[in-house]
């Protein structure tokens, strides 16, 4: 087995997983109508997205795993995403400052991997870059449109900045699975989407009339799977709860 | 059913010859099909009649978000998942649309919500009734939606011309959702053991209260004959009822499941079955906000709404920000 692509892969569809599982919490309390369908949008996507690099993952490893068996059977230590995506989604302001400092590295990341040297992934990132682009546009909207909007909607998302601030750094943490895959043409190195990710953050802030916190500590552990926040835990039992409490049933 | 217990405003219905010159010239419209357009004139309460309906349609849809939306986060695979959000994210939809049609009469949604959250206006009795298990999902799908494609298909023709386009496309989705429904249900019919008791339990909970989506019995319901003469309404509660137990007696022994109704049997002489009448006091306690979930679904909408607020005035406050910047900039 290709155990650096194998790891890849999951680090791809445990991010869109957990994101997708989290954004999809909305579904029936977004602030307003078309913002809840909005919403369920962007899940719907992440979900699509998961099915393409889960079952890719599953294929490489070639123990016969699926898509549905790499999500719904995995415990937290198995999980491969950005700790950031699978905090609680707090206010609807958090939310999507969330979904944008995400989509801001996730867009540069799959116009990357849409040149990988592997064309099944190229392939996936194609399709997804797509979804992503328009997820970027739409959260970059809202951010700036409640960073700028009242006294109040501005300090709710100056609060949410502060606190997700020292997680973003994990997205350009680099280790030697992504060495690996930046030296066999697979995908890029994190660290290389720094720049493009700050131009774009930079001048939304600006716009959002949000102040960047400064430091640049970050949480790290998610993505390699040393440590995980206290929350995936709890999602994973809401989630996986079928799947568990009636082992082998087809559903 | 979604828009159930309507109470008509008219005193009675009236013959053509008791009519005023405008008043018959519109019935006569109406009695020849054609359509009655926002700008058109119509009779006040026909107008408040359709407000009520729409309104409570379109509250409907938005409260039966919550008892499906309550299995998002538990389904059971990432396929089951995807499906289940994009019919709950439809039912958003069609809110929206059948807001937009109430709006043309005349009402705002921002109206029609405040009275949802104070319980002015009512949505189905069918959403304050739990979902329990995965199974509910299909039951329903397969029963709630049925019942209300049973009621939506005939209201593609009915004489408002908004309500009747919105519901020719709420129609083919909710199709699609009443075989969804039926096909969880076929999975879990033919599952495991306790799949298969898990589907049994769904159509034991949701078998009375699908009934009652209709509304009371047409000898109880008062308010039908006005409503029907102004092709708002399209068939009368006991119709629609007989149809959908026809339809779905025989679906369920496909599935091998039992309809809890001992007296359920063929009658050859009607076409139909001859089934028990649910327990109207039931219905009458939901209604009156007594069901097992009403204090529940109207928190869950009260608590999106309030905590949504900063949401709205700082989407709009960003607007007027931005407009007025336009302004100086073209100056």
């Amino acid at each position: 087995m290709d155990d650096t692509l194998f790891e890849f892969l999951l680090r791809q569809g445990d991010n869109t997983l957990v994101l997708g599982h989290r954004v999809s919490e909305w579904c029936g309390h977004a602030p307003v109508l078309e913002e809840d369908i909005a919403l369920a949008n962007t899940a719907l996507d992440l979900i699509g997205q998961t099915r393409m690099w889960l079952g890719y993952a599953g294929e490489v490893e070639g123990k016969g795993r699926s898509a549905d068996d790499l999500a719904y059977l995995r415990d937290a230590w198995d999980f491969r995403n950005l700790l950031m995506l699978e905090r609680p989604n707090g206010d609807f302001g958090h939310t999507l400052l969330r979904q944008f400092l995400f989509d801001a590295f996730q867009v540069p990341h799959l116009k990357a991997l849409e040149d990988s040297s592997d064309p099944r992934i190229a392939e996936i990132a194609a399709k997804s870059v797509k979804e992503a682009t328009y997820h970027l546009e739409r959260s970059r909207e809202t951010v700036i449109a409640l960073g700028d909007g009242t006294g109040e909607s501005h300090a709710r998302m100056q609060a949410a900045l502060d606190l997700l601030w020292p997680y973003v750094g994990e997205m350009f943490l680099s280790d030697e699975v992504d060495t690996d895959m930046a030296q066999r043409g697979i995908a890029p190195d994190p660290a290389s989407l720094r720049q493009t990710w700050d131009k774009t953050v930079t001048q939304a802030l600006t716009d959002a009339t949000l102040e960047r916190p400064e430091g640049d500590f970050t949480h790290r552990g998610g993505k390699t799977g040393e440590m995980h926040t206290e929350h995936l835990g709890h999602m994973l039992a809401t989630m996986q709860f079928l799947q568990r409490a009636y082992p082998g049933a087809t559903w | 059913m979604y828009a159930q217990m309507v109470k008509s405003t008219g005193q009675g219905v009236k013959s053509l010859d008791e009519m005023d010159p405008q008043e018959r010239a519109f019935q006569e419209r109406i009695n020849r099909d054609e359509k009655i357009e926002p700008k058109d004139w119509m009779p006040a309460a026909y107008r408040k009649n359709l407000i009520r309906q729409i309104g409570q349609h379109a509250h409907s849809e938005i409260v039966g978000q919550l008892p499906e939306g309550n299995w998002i986060t538990r389904a059971p695979t990432l396929e089951r998942k995807a499906i289940l959000l994009a019919k709950v994210q439809d039912e958003a939809g069609h809110g929206l649309y059948l807001y937009c049609a109430a709006e043309t009469l005349g009402v705002s949604r921002d109206e029609l919500t405040e009275d949802l959250l104070s319980g002015k206006m009512k949505y189905s009795s069918i959403f304050n009734y739990p979902t329990l298990t995965w199974a509910d999902m299909g039951a329903v799908g397969w029963l709630v939606d049925g019942a209300a494609i049973m009621n939506q298909v005939p209201l593609q023709r009915t004489s408002f011309g908004p309500y009747a386009r919105a519901m020719v496309r709420i129609c083919k989705e909710e199709s699609f959702h009443q075989r969804q429904g039926y096909d969880i249900m076929m999975k879990m019919a033919n599952g495991s053991d306790a799949q298969k008791r898990m589907a049994q339990d769904a159509l034991n909970r949701f078998w009375y209260p699908s009934l009652m989506m209709f509304g009371p019995s047409d000898k109880d319901s008062v308010h039908s004959a006005q409503s029907m003469a102004w092709k708002i309404k399209m068939n009368t509660n006991d119709e629609l009822r007989q149809k959908f137990v026809d339809q779905t007696v025989p679906q369920a022994e496909y599935l091998g499941l039992t309809v809890p109704d001992p007296d359920i049997a063929w009658n050859e002489e009607k076409g139909g079955y001859d089934f028990t009448e649910p327990d109207w006091s039931e219905f009458f306690d939901v209604i009156k906000g007594n069901g097992p979930c009403n204090v529940e679904r109207l928190a869950a909408r009260n608590k999106a709404w309030d905590e949504g607020r900063w949401v709205r005035d700082a989407l709009l406050a960003h607007g007027e920000k931005r407009r007025a910047a336009r302004v100086v900039a073209a100056e």
